[in-house]
């Protein structure tokens, strides 16, 4: 993608943080995240996340730096996006978040969001009862906070999400990332477009 | 087995530029050794390109330097890993490693048994003289219980290792045993090592008079080559042996002789496999 | 499979791939966090080019058949952290005194012992230049970023193979697992320095003697070169000596190989060097928040500049003592109580206020904890 056609980024460093416990895949959800915006939208990208034991049972985060310059301190310091997928999560990672940050939680899992701002979205129950599996509510969440945001394309979303899952499921993995999209697109205010909307899952 | 005559592998084979007296004592069975593995090597039709010897740190660690091929004098008890990098790196190189029983089986246990269970090819040689003559004789892995030596000076109280017995349990393809005075038997058994495909071992029974002899009121080295006589029975004969008679000796010869996959030949295999699957995009 | 196209990597995973830009053809390890990715992409990638992977039983294994391997001509590495690079501190003395290269990648974490294996810190910086017995030369490079693993791994290779000596690349655990995007140079496009080979027949080979460069050539084991290699301190020949004129000799060549090319060595970054009053001089992952405390002080008009050192040892001196010049003051944050800047002291020598910045609780130097402590300082 060339410099001119990807997302315009709101500050010259966005920071991501993504959280929740070990098993809810949001270090996945970070991967793509990362590969699609430093791979395929071209810019500067750092990644960073949970290590060690609390990565496979505790809370597990990952945090991303987006910008057009090259990425000096690599964590999270005045964080630009806040998703919490449990309320430990949302609990524990939410105290440097930037006034005004995006904050988004999991509406099921996540009973006292730390702000009143946050959006609450459904995002398990939404791959439970549309996908049949939980297991992808890291990938609608990831298609939802993208939408909300526009950090990154949806095109390089899509690219970095199919080098990334287990060969078989791509059919599932894309329409769960549809899915995010298009309650991620509604909760931003702006109606999904209409790609979206007619996004046919018979594609490829 | 034609043996060529000493004199004419001693030229051959030992270093012209290397100062000679060597560095052991009068008695050391490391001579004799020396000698038997020059021979073995002649006889194994070798040329002195295609031999490494590799040693580690002790008298035994001694030994190679003397010898007219590339020889490496490495750290204590790591022969074995450096002789294991050379012959990943150049597996048509002949690598002999020779230890002595605190080099290989105390400070260099663990890499010894692990060569052993690895089973690449390398001739492992273990000269046991039942104790650390190089720092002054104190007790090694092998020294008999209630023995003097230095750090045992009422006795010594830990049973000892069975350094053919240990290797063969972890999987060497020949373990072999000799003794310094049995050396017609050595260089056989030697020679037998040098062409075995996989981790060979020969343990060396070898005296030392000046810092276990003495300590153990032995009279001379000539009464411990002497013991060593005595104490070395052919394993064929150990085999009809009773438990009782077995006492204060031990078996020389084949005692573990088994054809086993090498290392090389496995790793040559997971190359294949891993080429195959990167030109098939599969990794 | 290196394109040249851009790729998400983490510090680790880019420290294999300059490992085989460079030529590495020789990989054994340990496992040990958090170094642990080197050792698994080295297994994949080395048998698919038919060179030799192998796990060892131990560090100091993993380091004795790197050594042996460099003596057959290989281009040996291994990785390892902390607990596993104080095992390798015999072997690594091994190599200083057989001139062997090798590259000893320490990906370092909290210790000392077990410490914190998941954990980033900065506290083996003087274990590298120390951690073996005796005295001797060293050379250990410190990578901030991912690009900077790939290249420091290169230039690793080259000083081990041009020096002949065991070259340590000081990784840390978030250098390690950053994942960055980066873009890779073709392989061609690498300089890839090769240790200098004897061209004179066997007969007249001298392994240990040198011409100008003071850095003996090195024949592979089983080239028909026959000669002797020793721990012990030996002559020419490579036979172990105890004269005093050999001795001597032996120990004045094996530092001035690499004290005479230290401008060589140099490898430092400057950031916002210029006007600034207030110089950090920072390493590794600590190097990443000084530039972000350097920007953002910049933003509220504090006047400082970064020093950044990717060669450690031997110690840029002449860089270093140019920085200090005027300054009104010189932080030195670190994972460790100040173990660099003892040597920035040194070299400071009563000019100006070296102050320390240190953490040893496992996490980074933030860059607020930085400019806190330069507005203090001010």
């Amino acid at each position: 993608m060339t410099r001119a056609s990807r997302p315009r980024l709101p500050h010259p460093r966005v920071e991501l943080r993504l959280a929740g416990s070990g098993g809810q895949g949001l270090i996945l959800a970070g991967l793509i995240l990362a590969e699609a915006a430093g791979v395929y939208d071209g810019r500067e990208v750092a990644m960073v996340q949970s290590y060690g034991p609390e990565a496979r049972g505790g809370a597990s985060k990952a945090e991303i730096i987006l910008s057009d310059e090259p990425i000096d301190y690599p964590l999270c310091a005045n964080v630009d996006l806040f998703l919490a997928m449990n309320q430990e999560a949302s609990d524990s990672y939410c105290w440097d978040l930037k006034p005004g940050a995006w904050i988004v939680v999991d509406k099921d899992l996540v009973n006292h969001p730390p702000s009143s701002r946050a959006v609450s979205l459904a995002f398990t129950t939404v791959a439970h009862e549309k996908l049949g599996k939980r297991m992808v509510a890291n990938i609608v969440a990831l298609g939802a906070i993208s939408a909300m945001t526009g950090l990154v394309s949806k095109r390089a979303l899509e690219k970095a999400l199919l080098s990334h899952v287990p060969p078989g499921t791509a059919d599932i993995n894309r329409r769960a990332l549809a899915l995010g999209i298009k309650l991620g697109g509604a909760q931003a205010g702006k109606p999904p477009s209409a790609e979206d909307e007619e996004y046919d899952e018979e594609s490829d | 087995m034609t043996v060529p005559s000493t004199q004419t592998v001693v030229y051959e084979w030992l270093r012209h530029d290397k100062k000679f007296p060597h560095v052991w004592c009068p008695g050391c069975g490391l001579g004799i050794l020396l000698g038997a593995l020059v021979r073995a090597l002649a006889a194994s039709g070798l040329t002195k390109d295609q031999v490494a010897l590799v040693s580690g740190i002790g008298c035994a660690g001694r030994l190679p330097v003397y010898v007219d091929v590339g020889s490496i004098h490495t750290t204590h008890g790591r022969a074995l890993t450096f002789a294991t990098g050379i012959k990943l790196s150049k597996p048509e190189l002949t690598v002999v490693v020779v230890m002595g029983d605190g080099d290989a089986m105390a400070i260099g246990g663990n890499h010894l048994i692990h060569a052993a269970r690895r089973n690449l090819d390398l001739v492992a040689v273990v000269v046991n003289n039942r104790t650390f003559g190089m720092t002054g004789g104190q007790f090694s892995p092998t020294t008999p219980m209630g023995a003097k030596t230095t750090t045992a000076l009422y006795g010594h109280i830990e049973p000892e290792f069975d350094i053919a017995a240990v290797c063969a349990t972890a999987g060497a393809a020949l373990v072999a045993r000799s003794t310094v005075y049995h050396v017609d038997r050595l260089e056989r058994l030697l020679l037998q090592a040098l062409q075995k495909k996989g981790f060979s071992v020969v343990e060396v029974m070898s005296p030392c008079y000046t810092n276990f002899g003495r300590q153990n009121l032995m009279a001379s080295h000539v009464v411990m080559m002497k013991q060593l006589k005595e104490q070395g029975i052919p394993v064929e004969r150990w085999q009809k042996m009773s438990e009782i008679e077995r006492r204060g000796s031990f078996p020389l010869g084949v005692l573990v002789d088994r054809d086993l996959p090498g290392y090389l030949d496995s790793y040559r295999e997971v190359c294949k496999t891993a080429a195959k699957l990167r030109s098939e995009g599969k990794i | 499979m290196i394109k040249r196209q851009a790729r998400l990597l983490q510090g680790n995973e880019a420290i294999v791939h300059g490992a085989l830009a460079a030529g590495c053809n020789f990989f054994a390890g340990y496992p040990i966090t958090p170094s642990s990715e080197i050792m698994e992409l080295m297994s994949r990638e080395l048998p698919v080019r038919g060179d030799v992977f192998i796990q060892m039983e131990d560090e100091i294994a993993s380091l004795g058949a790197c050594i042996g391997a460099g003596l057959a001509g290989r281009k040996a590495m291994t990785a390892t952290s902390g607990p596993g690079f104080s095992l390798m501190q015999e072997n690594f003395g091994y190599a200083c005194m057989a001139e062997t290269p090798v590259v000893v990648v320490n990906v370092m974490r909290a210790g000392p012992s077990t410490g914190m294996p998941t954990n980033v810190a900065q506290g083996d910086v003087q274990q590298a230049r120390w951690g073996t017995h005796g005295d001797h030369p060293c050379i250990a490079l410190c990578p901030s970023t991912v690009a900077e693993c790939y290249e420091l791994t290169v230039v690793a290779f080259n000083h081990a193979e041009r020096f002949r000596t065991p070259v340590v690349l000081l990784s840390d655990e978030m250098v390690a697992h950053t994942r960055e995007k980066v873009v890779l140079p073709h392989p061609e496009d690498v300089e890839v320095i090769d240790r200098r080979r004897p061209t004179v027949p066997p007969d007249w080979y001298v392994p240990y003697k040198t011409d100008g460069s003071l850095i003996p050539r090195l024949a592979d084991l089983g080239e028909g070169y026959r000669y002797h290699v020793t721990g012990l301190t030996h002559d020419e020949r490579g036979f172990p000596t105890r004269r005093l004129d050999e001795v001597q000799q032996f120990y004045t060549r094996l530092f001035a190989k690499i004290s005479r090319q230290f401008h060589y060595l140099e490898n430092v970054k400057d950031y916002y060097l210029d006007d600034c009053e207030l110089l950090i001089i920072a390493y590794g992952c600590s190097a990443r928040s000084a530039r972000a405390a350097v920007r953002l002080g910049r933003e509220r008009g504090l006047k400082v500049g970064l020093l950044q050192l990717l060669s450690l040892w031997p110690f840029p001196r002449r860089p270093v003592s140019e920085a200090l010049n005027g300054k009104i003051a010189v932080l030195v944050p670190e994972l460790n109580l100040g173990q660099l800047r003892r040597e920035v002291l040194r070299v400071n020598d009563g000019r100006t206020a070296v102050i320390g910045l240190n953490k040893l609780d496992g996490t980074m130097i933030t860059p607020e904890e930085i400019l806190t402590r330069l507005r203090v300082i001010k």
